[in-house]
């Protein structure tokens, strides 16, 4: 089972797992209140651990170890990479959030992230129904305890409950699923479960059966209606920092098993999920766009954004087989991919602002809290101004190209369906740049309610610049990472 | 990098360092370094006009590098004779309104300037774009400094304004997107516009292309009925958005027209230039009688300038070479006159506070040399032969005739609705006894607002004498425009 192969595919997760342990340990020893010694080493470990990644991605090749159990390719490993910087940026924006309310008294708020980490890498590593699930699990258990980590606050209680809870039945149903298809095939090998779909010899209904199951479970984590009750709620109740924690890496990590369960294990029923999904992401689409008009909350606004935009993901997901064939998949799925990455690069900037503008006893979550930001904080305005009109899609910005991907794919489909779908999305787009663009009125037309200006400390402040400076950045050069995406998304098929 | 580069991303530079390094305190050298921005981005134009060849009807200044690969899409440049004006008048009005703007805006000047800055690369960037991505890109993004600038300087319901011109917009143009991916996947897998434009198209597509296309750009333009939000924004916007957004923000539908409705969809185009014909038709008319009965000064001159623009359409859409060069040439002459009446209503409102007519009476007797110029301007407005107004719309209407009588008549009798309205406004805001103590009160304009209308005064005056050099641009390329569009892209 353990060849060399094996130890190859997961040198970086035995990084992150020892350097995890090693932390959680000499955590013991550090006194002080910002807990430095602990926040630098664990910045180094996932700059590591992403640079890691990110040269197995640059070297192209495609390994599997233990067995065929798990899998590294480029685009795990970009994924990888990327959730290990969205971390990374995580940590550095939270620090001085949780430490002003009493989050940091033990070192756990660095060790859960790195272990949730963890799981994200084993959940987009995994060529096993099991391992899969494991990842997965490690992950939420993970996320559950940090959304509870500021354990005398009633609604973050609240919030971690109702997460844990609404996410033990979607593992649930995703086991359940899991279980169907391994009783239909013989195999929770996701190479092997193709397979043996492809043939045609195993009864349509029993794997749909499974199908749905797997499908409402990705739904769950993904956060797509119907199932994204417990988005609002968790987004709004956690500690911001936890929000984005949860908002952001954990995107890339079902990104990539919605890729590996539907595309790599059950491409053969393609006709199947496609129309699920398709009902999911209309969905969302206007539930999302609808009742984040409505917010008066940042965060749940945002929230309600989240779901809006994992429709639109889902709309790049279900456009990848037409008619039988999987011409325009790579098209498709890499336009998908592009789309997760620019939303976690945008929504990490828009959290690390609403993150900078709360001060201890001060949470900043209502929209009037931005009041006049560009008058006495005019760079953090700024970029709050940039992601927003990026979530609303309005070139130059990153977003745009994501939405253009996207409707490409289904434009260039040339289903008529699919055309009427892309009208749709672009106006539910349009109802959406209604209240990304409330918030920019607020900060830039609206008078301050105060005038001390924010403070931060100079690594919250240099990374949330380049944060920025990317989301434009990559709006006016987005040539590279896409080509990123379309070359790891055809290795990934295999064509 | 090429002179349209240039010309794109100086004033972009200068704008950025204006956002990044201004501070209120020093607004007196953030209006300096505005001004040099602006100019050096105009005096960056001028040899365009050096070196453009009147005969060739091809695109020139060309440019082009791969931009994004994955989806084909080109950094492409290049102008011909449709697009060559609007890069220089952008420049040109971008100078003006800094200058107009030098007092009024006293909060936050770096942001204001920079915006402007930003806004008028954008622009030209609109003009200069040979792929059709790159063109949206540009086109879109205009938004975003416009909504900024109505929101943060505008009048008393600026916040609607804002929304409403953002959205309006938005929804014209996420549905011109649909139409541009639509021929991005039909032309094999690319955005560049002379293959698009000789792309053949059944007739259902070129149908709903067209009309996708006319989303976007009837809301731009503004034709009747989807003006509504010209009007509004137009009060509540700052001197300077209200200049910028009728003297060029308005051009780029009816540039879109001729960029992409008319040579992309053909057939099309002449199956529904009825429906276009008439639309114009009552922009001009209905629209020009709406004017007349408006009390706000800028709500007037807001109609006036979408009966104007319904000149322009209306050229366009009868498909000969006096239309389409006349509906240009007004264009142009409507960026001079529009952005001149929004400056000289900005002198007065900037004094008084006051847009409604009749706050004002007799101005002419406390600022005599402002009165002088806004009479030229008003003469212009309402096509006085030997101003810049006279020339397209006469073109327009001679076209028209030969089209089909009564539509001419009917598009000619719109000229005495103009006099009409402007004339009538002339004499109760400048003619008369004074009419009160701020009227009294008035000082006459000073150096700094003398230039500015007597930049705008010769431009007026040099294009209505001398319209020459500009038809002679024009004409090779609408030649051949035409005889483009003349041919039928069903088999």
């Amino acid at each position: 089972m353990i060849d060399a192969n094996s130890s190859l595919t997961s040198y970086p997760e035995m990084v992150l797992m020892v350097m995890a342990c090693v932390i959680l340990m000499l955590d013991l020893a550090v006194k002080t209140p910002l807990r430095n010694a602990t926040y630098g080493l664990t910045l180094l470990t996932l700059a590591v651990v992403a640079l890691m990644e990110a040269a197995y991605a640059s070297g192209g090749a495609t390994y599997f170890g233990f067995g065929n159990m798990v899998v590294c390719d480029p685009m795990g490993n970009w994924l990888k990479c990327f959730a290990a910087l969205a971390t990374l940026v995580t940590l550095v924006y939270g620090r001085p959030y949780a430490s002003q309310r009493d989050m940091l008294r033990g070192g756990e708020f660095f060790t859960l992230s790195l272990f949730a980490l963890l799981g994200m890498f084993v959940m987009i590593s995994g060529n096993h129904f099991l391992v899969i699930y494991m990842g997965l699990e490690l992950l939420t258990l993970s996320s559950y305890a940090l959304v509870a980590l500021r354990r005398d606050h009633a609604t973050a209680t609240e919030a971690a409950m109702k997460y844990f809870v609404l996410g033990a039945m979607a593992s649930g149903f995703l086991l359940y699923g899991m279980s169907m298809l391994y009783g239909a095939t013989g195999s929770l090998e996701i190479g092997a479960v193709f397979k043996a779909i492809a043939t045609g010899h195993i009864r349509h209904q029993v794997l749909v059966f499974g199908l749905v199951f797997v499908v409402a479970g990705l739904a769950f984590k993904l956060g797509v209606v119907p199932f994204h009750m417990w988005i609002p709620d968790v987004y709004q109740g956690a500690p911001t920092a936890i929000t984005l924690m949860i908002g952001a890496a954990p995107k890339l990590a079902a990104f990539a098993i919605v890729m590996r369960l539907l595309v790599e294990g059950l491409l053969p029923l393609a006709i199947d999920w496609q129309q699920m999904l398709m009902v999911l992401a209309i969905g969302s689409l206007l539930v999302g766009n609808l009742a984040a008009l409505a917010q008066t909350n940042v965060k749940r606004m945002l929230a309600f954004s989240t779901i809006a935009q994992m429709g639109f993901v889902l709309l790049g997901v279900m456009s990848g087989v037409v008619n039988g064939s999987t011409l325009y998949a790579a098209n498709a799925y890499s336009s998908a991919m592009f789309y997760v990455v620019s939303y976690v690069l945008t929504t990490l900037a828009a959290f690390g602002v609403i993150l900078l503008l709360s001060s201890e006893g001060f949470e900043s979550e209502e929209i009037a809290d931005f009041a006049g930001l560009n008058q006495y904080s005019p760079l953090y305005a700024a970029v709050m101004a940039v992601c927003m009109f990026s979530l609303a899609g309005i070139p130059p910005l990153v977003g745009f190209y994501a939405k253009l991907s996207v409707l490409q794919a289904l434009v260039a489909s040339g289903e008529t369906a699919y055309l009427a779908l892309a009208v749709f999305a672009v106006l539910m787009s349009l109802i959406g740049s209604f209240y990304y663009l409330r918030l920019i009125k607020v900060m830039y037309f609206d008078a301050p309610v105060t005038a001390a200006p924010v403070v931060a400390s100079a690594d919250v402040r240099v990374v949330l610049c380049i944060n920025g400076a990317l989301v434009l950045g990559l709006g006016l050069l987005p040539g590279g990472l896409m080509a990123l995406c379309a070359q790891s998304i055809r290795q990934m098929l295999g064509t | 990098m090429g002179l349209l580069s240039l010309a794109i991303w100086t004033p972009i530079a200068f704008g950025i360092v204006l956002l990044a390094l201004g501070r209120d305190e020093q607004a007196r050298a953030v209006r300096w370094i505005a001004l040099l921005g602006a100019v050096v981005s105009l005096l960056l134009t001028l040899p365009l006009y050096g070196q453009f060849d009147t005969a060739s009807a091809a695109m020139q200044f060309v440019e082009k590098a791969p931009w994004i690969d994955r989806f084909n899409i080109s950094y492409h440049l290049g102008l011909d004779g449709i697009s060559f004006w609007f890069v220089l008048l952008t420049a040109f009005i971008t100078v003006v309104v800094v200058i107009a703007s030098w007092e009024s805006i006293t909060t936050r000047v770096n942001q204001y300037m920079g915006a402007f800055l930003i806004l008028s690369g954008l622009l030209i960037g609109v003009f200069c774009a040979l792929d059709g991505m790159l063109f949206y890109v540009f086109f879109e993004a205009t938004l975003i400094p416009m909504y900024l600038i109505i929101g943060i300087w505008g009048g008393p319901n600026k916040i609607y304004a804002a929304f409403k011109f953002f959205l309006y917009t938005l929804l014209g143009s996420l549905l011109m997107l649909v139409a541009l991916i639509y021929l991005y996947t039909q032309s094999g897998g690319s955005f560049d516009l002379s293959l698009w434009h000789a792309l053949p198209l059944g007739r259902t597509p070129q149908t709903l292309l067209f009309f996708a296309f006319l989303a976007a750009f009837a809301v731009k333009v503004p034709m009747w009925p989807v003006h509504t939000w010209l009007p509004d924004v137009h009060v509540e916007a700052p001197t300077g958005g209200s200049a910028v957004l009728a003297a060029i923000m308005l051009k780029l539908g009816a540039y879109g027209f001729l960029r992409f409705s008319l040579p992309i969809a053909p057939d099309a185009a002449h199956a529904w230039a009825g429906l276009l014909i008439a639309l114009s038709l009552v922009a001009v008319i209905y629209v020009g009688l709406v004017a007349m009965v408006q009390q706000d000064m800028k709500k007037l001159v807001a109609y006036s300038s979408v009966a104007h623009m319904g000149f322009v359409t209306l050229g366009f859409f009868i498909f000969s070479p006096l239309g389409v060069s006349g509906g240009l040439v007004q264009m142009i002459a409507h960026g001079f006159v529009s952005g001149a009446m929004f400056l000289s209503i900005g002198v007065l409102y900037d004094r008084v506070h006051s847009r409604q007519i009749d706050s004002y009476g007799g101005v002419v007797n406390t600022m005599p040399r402002f009165a002088a110029f806004a009479l030229l301007f008003f003469m212009a407005n309402c096509g006085l032969p030997g101003t810049a107004g006279f020339v397209g719309e006469w073109m327009v209407i001679l076209g028209t005739v030969k089209f089909n009588f009564w539509v001419g008549m009917a598009a000619a009798s719109a000229l005495i609705f103009g006099a009409a309205y402007t004339l009538w406004m002339f004499k109760r805001v400048y003619l008369g006894p004074v009419a009160n103590d701020d009227v009294k009160a008035l000082t006459d304009i000073n150096a700094r607002e003398f230039v500015v209308l007597a930049l705008l005064a010769v431009a007026v005056l040099w294009m209505g004498l001398d319209p020459k050099p500009f038809t002679d641009v024009m004409d090779a390329s609408v030649a051949q425009l035409l005889s483009h569009v003349a041919v039928s892209k069903l088999n």
